[in-house]
């Protein structure tokens, strides 16, 4: 296994990232610091502005002893990393079928109106992202999205529009 | 019998708090089996007399899976939990977690004493960051109770458990993918045999259940298995939770007897909205094969009686769709759903997905020829069975129940360019 030789893995990353990457670590068995991948690869990029460099995830490889394909592996399978810079605000929106039935199509077509940008596009001042996803269950609440760590349930254009004026 | 198990304490100002779940009962059921060292063989032939049965989907009866490990042979095992709610229509593992985590805490450690693990995580889906903090605010206090760590309560018996955040794949859902990403991989599903059971998590005996099935433990230790069985209807005990979502006045979760007539949840979910007809019911998530409303109107919500009418009760998802929806359109955004997901490891499924989202969606789009209806089928055939895990039959099965039931209006798409809803 091709693993990054560190000299002072002390210098990866600042020490609250470290510390909250510990956390993780030390739920699993000592042998197994590759299962706090997931965790880590979440902290780093939110310390990022919410994208992961190769840099970043090169680093994330070399601190917990794994080979940096096994990161890449991990960053590009899951949907919730992202490889691009991204807006401050990334919003999700839920187009499958409970939402869609739900008039989702609508909470799109608002949301590219108000910022001027696609599905999968920045706003040009870096505030906003959309992106398309898939169910994130909470159907009971269709059409809804996802700001940051936030549910939003039950849009109409009139709450997304008191939801984004809200944002910093 | 409403909100009797899993959702008992929904009625109290802040029921995530510890001591409000002690309020009703709360973690007396394990104080009792620690106290009085409750064979552990008891505890699974309780639950095996409850007919409780796996309730993320596929439904295999829990006892009888817990009964797989060997309890005594060395080394670490692990319970774990499966929160990665993600089957289109499902929400109601999400409510457990927010409103009653400390259940699901008792019923993982309860799981862990009865199988020999020392070890859980419980596997949440990354999206439910709210979900994900209540429990670990419930996973604190326990621990702070004495309810988690060494010797519980004084009785020798070691437990933690940890949650494991996801990172945004349906596929992880499935049980051995879910071992795969909490080992910090990429979440492809193992062949089996073997299970889990046998070669688990860190390839250790581990048993994996849905956060319903677990939570529902407590209870079905304190009132006793028949009482459990009694609440449903033979071959599927006790009360389930409902997540029923769509054209609805009220949608919502449910929790009631297993065997509930279909029109009985659907006036607690207030019914369809504006009064509209009601055209069809997906009973089980996206997964399970669509039902003409007339006939669900008829139906019982129980594993039997939706398996009867060509479909599944998958997760108790239930999606109701009236008679305003295309089935085209509907079915168009299930195949792509599923071909997104797709984790690729095999061909059938990276492949057929990618034709049943493109056929379908030809023939929503005005685009579609006449032979496109039997190679709907056929790719749907040829994917059914062939792979590794369930996603691919899950992709498959949709498409069956549509072009059987709503064959029409597929024909008139591909016959007209046009949608046959609306059309007057």
């Amino acid at each position: 296994m091709n693993t990054i030789e560190v000299n002072n893995r002390a210098e990866l990353f600042s020490p609250q990232v470290r510390e909250e990457i510990d956390l993780w670590v030390a739920k699993y068995p000592a042998e197994w610091k590759q299962s706090a991948v997931m965790a880590a690869l979440r902290i780093v990029q939110d310390a990022n502005g919410g994208w992961l460099t190769t840099e970043l995830m090169n680093d994330v490889a070399a601190y917990l002893d794994m080979a940096p394909i096994a990161v890449y592996e991990v960053a590009t399978f899951y949907s919730m990393y992202e490889l691009k810079p991204v807006g401050k605000h990334k919003i999700c929106i839920c187009t499958n079928v409970s939402c869609m039935i739900n008039n989702s199509d609508r909470v799109v077509d608002h949301l590219e109106d108000r910022l001027g940008i696609k599905l999968g596009q920045t706003t040009e001042d870096g505030r906003f992202t959309l992106k398309e996803v898939e169910c994130l269950g909470a159907c009971g609440g269709a059409p809804m999205m996802q700001i940051g760590k936030q549910y939003y349930e039950n849009l109409t254009p009139e709450i997304i529009d008191s939801i984004l004026e809200g944002l910093e | 019998m409403v909100n009797e198990v899993c959702l008992r304490t929904l009625d109290l100002d802040r029921p995530w708090l510890l001591e409000q779940y002690q309020s009703r009962g709360g973690y007396e059921m394990l104080t009792r089996i620690l106290k009085e060292k409750t064979p552990p063989e008891e505890i699974i032939e309780e639950v095996k007399k409850s007919g409780l049965r796996g309730r993320g989907g596929a439904g295999f009866p829990t006892g009888l899976k817990w009964s797989f490990i060997s309890r005594n042979a060395p080394g670490q095992k692990y319970v774990v939990c499966n929160s990665d709610e993600g089957e289109p229509g499902t929400f109601k593992d999400r409510d457990i977690l927010r409103y009653n985590p400390h259940q699901l805490v008792e019923g993982m450690i309860i799981a862990g004493y009865a199988i020999g693990a020392t070890q859980g995580y419980n596997y949440i889906r990354g999206e439910f960051w709210e979900p994900y903090e209540r429990f670990e605010a419930a996973l604190k206090e326990a621990r702070e109770a004495g309810f988690l760590g060494e010797n519980l309560l004084g009785s020798g018996f070691d437990f933690e458990l940890y949650s494991h955040l996801g990172g945004g794949a349906y596929v992880c859902g499935e049980e051995t993918a879910l071992l795969e990403s909490i080992e910090g991989k990429k979440g492809q599903p193992r062949f089996k045999p073997p299970f889990p059971a046998h070669f688990g998590l860190y390839g250790r005996p581990t048993i994996i259940n849905n956060t319903e099935s677990l939570a529902s433990i407590p209870m079905i230790l304190k009132e006793g298995g028949p009482w459990f069985a009694d609440i449903g209807v033979k071959n599927s005990g006790g009360s389930k939770l409902f997540s029923i979502s769509g054209n609805l006045n009220n949608p919502g979760v449910f929790e009631i007897p297993m065997g509930t007539p279909f029109s009985e949840l659907l006036e607690m979910a207030g019914g369809v909205k504006g009064g509209r007809k009601l055209k069809a019911v997906i009973p089980g998530g996206s997964s399970a094969p669509v039902i003409p409303g007339e006939q669900m109107m008829d139906l019982t919500m129980d594993y039997d009686a939706i398996a009867e009418a060509g479909s599944m009760l998958g997760s108790g998802a239930v999606i109701v769709l009236d008679d305003t929806n295309c089935m085209v359109k509907v079915l168009e955004r299930m195949s792509y759903f599923y071909h997104e997901e797709s984790c690729g490891q095999c061909t059938p499924c990276r492949e057929g997905t990618g034709w049943l989202y493109r056929v379908v969606s030809r023939i929503e789009n005005g685009q579609g020829r006449q032979e496109d209806l039997d190679l709907l089928n056929d790719v749907a055939a040829r994917i059914g069975g062939r792979t590794i895990c369930a996603l691919g039959d899950a992709a498959a099965g949709p498409v069956a129940g549509m072009l059987k039931h709503f064959r029409d209006e597929f024909q008139y798409h591909i016959d007209h360019k046009k949608c046959l809803v609306g059309a007057g």
